[in-house]
């Protein structure tokens, strides 16, 4: 049976780590490749990169690590943030990656979905949603609102209509990020996670919220979830993926445990 | 020396970069002189059957795979170029190379796995169960997971061409292996390291040769 993916993300800028991340004896890892070594050594399923580098000119450095990374781990990764057209996606995917991401890039111009499944084919193209809770009204009947520039926009859009929209735009999957979970540590958004999955035929990766390995297990079971992403809990050595795969897999929720 | 079938079709430089970390010499090419000079040869393959088969056609790749298998040399099929080495594949409404009879079929709409519908592509880790040992994947372990992500699934006619299966609401078949061919629906090069280690073992089979 399909084991469920546990992904960490790592937020690059200028082609560097935006946090520090602790290994083992507490080494501090800047570099983003090393780090993706670490957690393929550790047993991560797949990992997924954001770049938050500000300006265009320095963008050619995330090309860079794409294909160091490649050449150092053997797992699918992909590499959201600043991928705003087709020319975008095919650096990345030529330089190593299996997947991108797309998220504020699609609200602005969905053609850019359809595109990319047409040029790469589905598999390639995820679709990162920025989601917060609102008042159900006429305009958002799911009481989900998409928002985009890291939360600051609304943008008048539902999300559950918007998760069924690009699934048939040509989406392969959908990296699903409440922007109220995220960064608390206090568990994932459970029920926007389930409403979105249960609507889908593609698979969906909860993001935001993670802070111990029980959040995971709800997320994978009540929310139907079928990836996990993860950051602080493994950043900050709280946790390592294997005890939080063990930690699955006691839970009778299978995970890959040999890697 | 090992060569990778270039036909425009994805994975290519996964694959080469898989191969550069076992430290093995590759060249990748759709020059048929240069692939005869090959030891082994290895068909990977993301994208769509229809879109590959007319490439393999104008470059008369589909005939040359036949007459490699031939020589008894090894040759290895990875995702799409394990499904388009059958007769025919749903995807598309393509005729295939037709190595091996049988066709590429689609998963149902209606996979379910207890109460829940399962997600089409089937993506992501999963194990094999291998109906005999094999050269290409001596070493791995039964708890062993690979990579996988495909909507299409080989079905070959033949029992004995089954290698190995895997269960996703059904059980399909993801490992064909006939002769000095050997193919799988799974990314060895996106499988960690038990998929290196596939790579090793098939550079260092002989095939029928």
């Amino acid at each position: 049976m399909l084991s469920k993916r546990i992904i960490p993300c790592l937020d690059v800028r200028d082609g560097k780590l935006t946090k520090g991340i602790k290994f083992k004896g507490n080494v501090d890892i800047g570099d983003p490749v090393e780090a993706a070594r670490e957690y393929y050594e550790q047993g991560a399923d797949e990992i997924v990169f954001y770049d938050i580098t500000a300006s265009s000119d320095k963008r050619d450095i995330m090309i860079d690590v794409v294909r160091r990374v490649a050449e150092t781990i053997f797992i699918p990764f992909s590499v959201g943030g600043g991928i705003r057209n087709l020319e975008d996606m095919r650096k990345v995917i030529l330089a190593g990656a299996e997947k991108v991401s797309v998220n504020s890039a699609a609200v602005n111009e969905p053609e850019i979905i359809t595109q990319g499944a047409k040029a790469f084919g589905s598999q390639c193209i995820v679709l990162g949603m920025d989601v917060k809770k609102v008042d159900v009204s006429g305009k958002i009947p799911s009481g989900y609102e998409i928002v985009i520039h890291g939360g600051r926009k609304y943008t008048g859009i539902d999300a559950l209509w918007w998760a069924k929209e690009a699934e048939k735009l040509g989406a392969g999957e959908i990296c699903l990020n409440s922007i109220d979970a995220d960064g608390t540590q206090t568990g994932y958004e459970l029920t926007l996670t389930a409403l979105i999955s249960k609507n889908v035929h593609i698979p969906v990766i909860a993001s935001g919220g993670a802070g111990k390995p029980q959040h995971l297990a709800e997320v994978l079971t009540k929310g139907r979830a079928d990836a996990a992403l993860i950051a602080s809990m493994v950043h900050y050595r709280t946790y390592t993926i294997a005890e939080i795969k063990q930690y699955l897999n006691e839970h009778q929720i299978k995970t890959r445990i040999l890697w | 020396m090992i060569a990778i079938i270039n036909y425009n079709a994805g994975n290519i430089t996964s694959v080469a970069r898989a191969l550069q970390n076992i430290g093995q010499e590759f060249v990748v090419t759709d020059n048929t002189k240069k692939l005869n000079a090959a030891s082994h040869v290895i068909f990977p393959g993301v994208g769509a059957a229809g879109e590959a088969m007319a490439y393999l056609r104008e470059k008369k790749l589909d005939i040359w795979l036949k007459t490699w298998l031939s020589t008894g040399k090894p040759l290895m099929g990875i995702c799409l170029g394990t499904q388009i080495v059958l007769d025919y594949s749903e995807e598309n409404d393509t005729n295939c190379i037709g190595l091996v009879t049988g066709s590429t079929k689609r998963f149902p709409y209606k996979l379910t796995s207890g109460s829940q519908t399962l997600k089409i592509p089937h993506m992501g880790w999963n194990s094999v169960t291998f109906r005999h040992s094999h050269p290409v994947f001596q070493d791995i372990s039964p708890d062993a997971e690979f990579y996988f992500v495909h909507s299409y699934y080989p079905a070959p006619s033949d029992e004995r061409a089954i290698l190995g299966t895997t269960d996703y609401g059904m059980t399909f078949c993801s490992v064909l292996a006939k002769e000095n061919l050997v193919a799988m629906q799974f990314h060895p090069e996106k499988s960690g390291r038990p998929g290196l280690q596939i790579l090793r073992n098939f550079c260092a089979w002989r095939g029928n040769a």
